[in-house]
């Protein structure tokens, strides 16, 4: 742990150099640290006027807690990838919304593994995903509780902003930034400390191309963008950019995107994915489902051997429209495909 | 009872987050009401009151609404003494993004979305900057990486706070900010003699004593001239 009176006395210049991410500290609390490399990080924030310090609204001893705080994080952060983890994830019975005991005693889904969710609107599913991304501790309506590594988690996953244990791809895959994709894949690089950026951004938009219909580049705008790309991007960059160990998808819509290719990326990638999805292709390709009924799980279904089978007829299907799809695009005459 | 402030931009959902943390807070048996401070309109009390919960309103009208606000804090604690409340919210919009009247002991919490903006987080001010709790709601809508960037601008000027994500429309993530509310040991009889957090602007020239006309002749008070020279094009 570092105490601000460890770095209160170190040069600008050196502290950037020791820690670079303060950078962004600086660059996001607007200030702006030109002719001062030279001037401890103390004698930086007494240079301001009184006058300044109202007009900017700068609360002094707030920047150095805040300051030393955000330095402890981020040292954390960079090292977490090595010694933190994430194995497995257990989910221990809980209750119904009846107050009954839930139909299991214990998931654990290791890495790597796909488990789908199945179950009617407002059946309990967002509960569901809700204790996983709160860690649960019999302290949700549910009373279930979630296992990391076999363990009770730290309390960590719950509140630190970096280090968040669940990615989400929602349903709505729309981009707000006015940028390319070059610079949104930067710009979240940058958000990660990620230092081989000109690779990672490589790897993804490759990534995102293998998985849309239509290619594009790094020079597009990420609002130009179709839908089926758009969730490409999307996957693509949470598979390999976020921090998460666990995805959550909240159904991948069919259009303009393989959707095989896209779990196997998650896969690959050493993510555990959970899907709440009505789409038997989907929930096929899951190792196992989850039914929710009635706010709670109430079977834990292993895809048995005849769902195996149907599921390659599913894919045949699914291929068959793909290409109906595609030749329609390019303009051309459907034919009966056998 | 516990004293709650809310505050965050206008529509980035906190009334919707208050509903959806009030409903938690009920499961438990507590009694939560609001007090709802805006500028010139509101039908959110509609809301509270359909929900069940005791509520008031107060518009600022003509006055800055964070002075309103902390001109009138100390009636609004007694009131919900008053009304027997375990929980008592009040909700401000930060009009102006730089001020909210947080009260130093009393917990705070800034609401704003992820539609506003990659930049935000750096245009507001304390009241983003000294919440306990930062609250991020829209997620739904926007991408995974957009949600993780502006998390992690929102970390980088108020690295002290819990940062939540709530879906103000499903109620994701609202049952975990309400266990953070509510703490039994805490009792606030009154905020008399309390401080808050941060000052205020400052600013008394003709135009807040209600002059109209425009030119130098008709300013007086605390008066600052932009600087508009060749050199600084």
């Amino acid at each position: 742990m570092i105490n601000i009176k460890d770095i209160e006395q170190l040069k600008i210049k050196d502290l950037e150099k020791k820690y670079p991410f303060s950078i962004s500290f600086f660059q996001n609390n607007n200030l702006n640290l030109e002719g001062y490399e030279e001037s401890t990080f103390e004698q930086y924030l007494n240079h301001f006027t009184e006058e300044e310090i109202e007009e900017w609204a700068i609360d002094v001893e707030k920047l150095k807690v805040d300051f030393a705080a955000y330095i402890n994080e981020m040292l954390e952060f960079l090292g977490i990838a090595e010694d933190d983890d994430v194995d497995s994830l257990t989910i221990v019975a809980g209750k119904d919304k009846n107050g009954e005991k839930e139909n299991f005693e214990m998931l654990t889904i290791n890495k790597s593994e796909i488990i789908s969710i199945v179950g009617p609107t407002g059946s309990g599913k967002s509960r569901l995903l809700a204790d996983i991304e709160w860690t649960a501790n019999k302290d949700t309506p549910t009373e279930r509780s979630i296992l990391i590594n076999g363990k009770i988690p730290d309390k960590k996953w719950r509140f630190s902003s970096s280090n968040k244990l669940v990615a989400q791809l929602s349903q709505n895959m729309n981009f707000v930034m006015d940028l390319t994709v070059k610079e949104f894949i930067e710009l979240h690089a940058e958000s990660r400390m990620i230092e081989n950026k000109q690779e990672i951004i490589k790897r993804i938009i490759d990534a995102a191309n293998h998985l849309a219909g239509e290619k594009f580049d790094l020079d597009t705008s990420i609002t130009n963008l179709s839908g089926g790309q758009s969730r490409a991007l999307m996957i693509a960059d949470t598979a390999i950019l976020s921090m998460s160990p666990i995805v959550l998808i909240d159904e991948i819509e069919n259009a303009g995107i393989d959707r095989k290719k896209a779990l196997n990326l998650l896969v690959n990638e050493e993510k555990i994915v959970l899907i709440a999805t009505h789409d038997p292709i989907l929930a096929l390709m899951a190792d196992k489902r989850i039914v929710i009924k009635n706010g709670g799980i109430n079977k834990v279904i292993e895809t048995n051997n005849e769902e195996k089978e149907m599921l390659v007829e599913l894919e045949k299907m699914d291929t068959i429209i793909g290409t109906l799809r595609a030749n329609l695009r390019k303009g051309e005459i459907l034919k009966k495909i056998i | 009872m516990n004293l709650i402030t809310i505050s965050g931009p206008p529509s980035s959902g906190k009334t919707s987050i208050i509903l959806k943390t009030i409903h938690a807070l009920h499961q438990r048996g507590l009694t939560v009401g609001v007090v709802k401070f805006d500028c010139l309109y509101t039908d959110d009390d509609v809301l509270y009151k359909k929900a069940g919960v005791p509520v008031k309103k107060g518009l600022s009208g003509s006055l800055c609404p964070d002075h309103y606000f902390v001109s009138n804090i100390e009636e609004v604690v007694k009131w919900g003494r008053k009304q027997d409340l375990d929980v008592l919210i009040t909700e401000s919009a930060g009009l102006c993004n730089r001020c909210s009247p947080y009260i130093k002991d009393i917990k705070s919490i800034c609401v704003i979305d992820n539609l506003s903006g990659i930049n935000t987080p750096k245009k507001i001010g304390p009241m983003l900057k000294s919440a306990d709790i930062v609250v991020i709601t829209k997620g739904d809508i926007v991408s995974q990486a957009e949600r993780e960037v502006f998390a992690s601008k929102v970390h980088s000027v108020n690295p002290k706070a819990i940062t939540m994500h709530i879906n103000g429309l499903t109620g994701q993530g609202a049952f975990e900010l309400s266990t953070l509310l509510y703490d039994e040991k805490e009792d606030i009889e009154s905020v008399r003699g309390k401080e808050l957090r941060f000052s205020m602007p400052s600013a008394l020239c003709s135009y807040c004593l209600g002059e109209k006309r425009i030119g130098e002749d008709y300013q007086m008070g605390n008066v600052r001239k932009m600087k508009l020279g060749d050199e600084d094009d």
